[in-house]
């Protein structure tokens, strides 16, 4: 199993957010989250990314063969693990190219490969920037600093194609775009698609899995998962809202 | 904030201050104490004339009857200066060696180790390097290439032999030694230092630079410095500075003058890494320094840099005073404290001239438990029409047991003046922190690139050969290898 998550519950600051919650994912597949607000949906996102802010109670996770627990933030995100934030954050005077540079060779080192050098990553940066039709000017400025919604979100979606994960994580990455962002942003992750790699979509609406098409489909309510099937189920949330499912 | 973070922050109060060893060396000092014996006994190891050394005493008389200014932010101890050597030199140095043949290898060989070499084809390319080693200047590099020009750099015990009518026209005309108690004792024991004087017309092809070492025990520093630019000419000048670990505290007085003629620019850089004492608080340096440039002529400029990471006490404000119509000064400044060190520093800006600008730009990093305050004056005489003055001064605080304080004075007496002033204090932010770390970074890495992101509006103002340098000191200095 690529990651199978048993029974898990946390808490942050004496709230139970998730409950007994199961899933398992394969590689290659994709999977979407749905949900109405306060499900628990990032709360989630943010446990298998490692934020240290809840509390496991009960439950555990595996990742390609590692107890998920027994990694840090970082070490989850070197083993190939990528979350793009919901909301990414500013880092001003953070130039995008060394930061960029500095974590991909992070997880080079960790999976004892060579580090890429200044030239190389300076290539392979505007190669996978202008395929996601990012412009130049973009990578001179400081981490998200300034940036439109859209424009974040589509940086997170270029070092998510240069970190090239395992499991790639989308928080509600389809909030705030437009159609034309959300078709830039979805069209990237289709091109990073592979039998190798799978990805767990969280989302509010439906729109973003007309562009993106999930293998699997689950809702969440109230911190569990309460069903799980097709695509079919995203149109019916589409038609009766989450209503019938709390 | 959460257990990692205080974790890291723990790890950085570790102090491996990595410029901390000894050269064992024969020196010979004065008696320890201040009187007209000492101040003799200085001035007859320089060789010095007559009228220096009347103007020593002068100053001594003054400084007697003063008191240490007390309004910075700063506590410590009150200083004995009768337990204090006012003068060391390694053996030999009555003479300034002529070239490094002459120098004990033992020298030559602390520069080394401290990435300094003397020898003209190993320093950094384009950068000419006068060395201060306790009260003496040991090497002067690239003398010869800039002879040529005209350019004189040299110790300024030199220039007060070879150039007495630069020396008497200059010194102490933009810090009298009157000023206040440290610039009066600056000019009373004032040992070695650099001399610069660009001529008409000339711009300096290659970085200036000057390296301060305290090496001996008990003993201040009190290094002089005098920069002069001609009309229209322009110079870059650096200065770095280190000291052993030592229990005691040692005193660093030094005194920079600057003066800029008409059109001539000057741009100074200091990388200041005394040693900061240990992570109780215990040793390190007691740096007070003044600092001051004249913008004498029309349209010329000076511009201040300074990263300060080093010294128990740092008493330091960078100043300009911008007389000439159209000129300029800058003030860049990165500070950062950690463990008990304190540091009140910041700049004046006074503005006589019409359409006078300056513009400030401060940073300062507390961590630890250490104090970190950025003091400011701004102010604009009477016939400063359309002078202008921007101030920035941002505060980021690592941890919860340090403290960072602002004290901005602005006084206008033209008010055709405008001001604008910008202040933020923030907390190093852990949902930057999250962010950094899910892309791979550690933790460390990730402090390190967000404090280097919160100084790069400084930092890329220093020459370039020290830019990567100066970002690397930054990052140490969180890691606690410095402190």
């Amino acid at each position: 199993m690529f990651l199978e998550i048993k029974d898990l519950s946390a808490k942050i600051e004496n709230k139970n957010i998730l409950k007994s919650l199961n899933l398992n994912i394969n590689k290659g597949e994709v999977h979407a989250i749905m949900g109405p607000n306060g499900s628990g949906k990032s709360t989630l996102a943010n446990v298998l990314a490692g934020k240290e802010d809840y509390e496991i109670l009960n439950g555990r996770i595996n990742f390609k063969d590692n107890d998920l627990f027994d990694l840090n933030i970082e070490e989850r995100a070197q083993e190939g693990m990528f979350l793009a934030f919901q909301y990414p954050v500013e880092i001003p005077g953070v130039n995008i190219t060394p930061f960029l540079h500095s974590a991909i060779n992070s997880k080079r080192k960790r999976m004892n490969e060579e580090e890429i050098d200044n030239l190389s990553f300076a290539k392979l940066l505007k190669s996978k920037a202008s395929d996601l039709g990012i412009n130049i000017d973009m990578l001179k400025r400081s981490v998200n600093t300034g940036f439109s919604g859209g424009e974040k979100k589509r940086y997170e979606i270029l070092q998510m194609s240069i970190l090239n994960p395992d499991l790639a994580i989308l928080d509600e990455t389809d909030s705030g775009l437009d159609i034309d962002a959300l078709k830039i942003v979805t069209d990237g992750v289709n091109k990073l698609k592979t039998k190798d790699n799978s990805f767990l979509i969280i989302t509010h609406y439906q729109k973003l899995l007309d562009y993106i098409k999930p293998d699997y489909v689950h809702v969440m309510v109230n911190g569990s998962i309460v069903k799980s099937g097709g695509s079919e189920i995203a149109a019916e949330i589409e038609k009766d809202g989450f209503q019938k499912f709390q | 904030m959460n257990s990692e973070t205080l974790n890291t922050l723990n790890s950085y109060s570790k102090n491996k201050y990595k410029y901390g060893f000894v050269t064992e060396i024969d020196d010979e000092k004065s008696k320890k104490g201040l009187n007209e014996d000492t101040i003799k006994f200085i001035s007859q190891k320089k060789n010095e004339p007559e009228w220096m050394l009347d103007w020593r005493l002068k100053a001594y008389s003054k400084w007697k009857k003063m008191k240490e200014p007390k309004w910075a932010n700063l506590s410590f101890p009150e200083i004995d200066y009768q337990d204090i050597y006012y003068y060391s030199a390694p053996k030999g140095f009555e003479k300034k060696p002529k070239d490094l043949s002459e120098v004990d290898p033992k020298l030559i060989d602390t520069y080394n180790k401290l990435g300094i070499p003397l020898e003209e084809q190993k320093v950094l390319a384009g950068v000419a390097v006068d060395v201060v080693f306790d009260s003496v200047s040991v090497a002067t590099t690239y003398k010869g290439e800039l002879e040529k020009l005209g350019i004189i750099f040299c110790s300024i015990g030199e220039a007060i032999q070879k150039h007495p009518d630069l020396i008497k026209k200059y010194l102490g005309s933009v810090i009298p030694p009157g000023d206040h108690s440290f610039s009066a004792l600056n000019s009373a024991v004032f040992t070695d230092g650099s001399f610069v004087y660009i001529p008409e017309g000339v711009k300096c092809p290659m970085e200036l630079s000057t390296y301060f070492r305290i090496n001996a025990e008990n003993t201040g520093q009190f290094e002089r410095t005098l920069i002069i630019a001609d009309k229209g000419s322009y110079v870059s000048y650096l200065e770095g500075c280190t000291a052993p670990k030592r229990d005691d505290n040692q005193l660093h007085a030094a005194n920079v003058e600057l003066i800029a003629l008409e059109d001539a620019e000057i741009k100074y850089s200091t990388v200041q890494n005394w040693y900061p004492g240990d992570e109780d608080g215990k040793g390190g340096i007691y740096n007070f320094v003044t600092k001051r440039g004249l913008c004498a002529g029309k349209n010329s400029k000076i511009s201040w840099t300074q990263v300060e990471t080093g010294s128990a006490i740092t008493w330091k404000y960078p100043s300009c005073i911008l007389k000439g119509d159209n000129s300029i000064g800058e003030f860049y400044s990165v500070a950062i404290t950690n463990n008990f060190q304190q540091a009140d520093t910041g700049t004046k800006m006074t503005h006589i001239g019409k359409n006078t600008k300056s513009k400030i730009i401060s940073k300062g990093i507390s961590l630890g438990k250490s104090q970190n305050t950025y003091r400011g004056e701004v102010s604009f005489l009477r016939k400063a029409d359309k002078a202008r003055n921007y101030t920035q001064c941002d505060s980021l605080l690592v941890g919860n047991q340090c403290g960072a304080h602002t004290v901005p004075y602005i006084d206008s007496k033209n008010n055709t003046a405008v001001i604008e002033h910008e202040a933020s204090t923030s907390k190093i932010n852990e949902d930057q922190l999250y962010y950094c770390r899910q892309r791979g970074l550690s933790h460390e890495e990730a402090v390190s690139l967000i404090v280097n992101g919160f100084c790069k509006q400084v930092l890329q103002e220093l020459p370039m050969e020290f830019a990567v340098e100066a970002q690397k000191l930054v990052s140490i200095s969180l890691e606690g290898s410095v402190g």
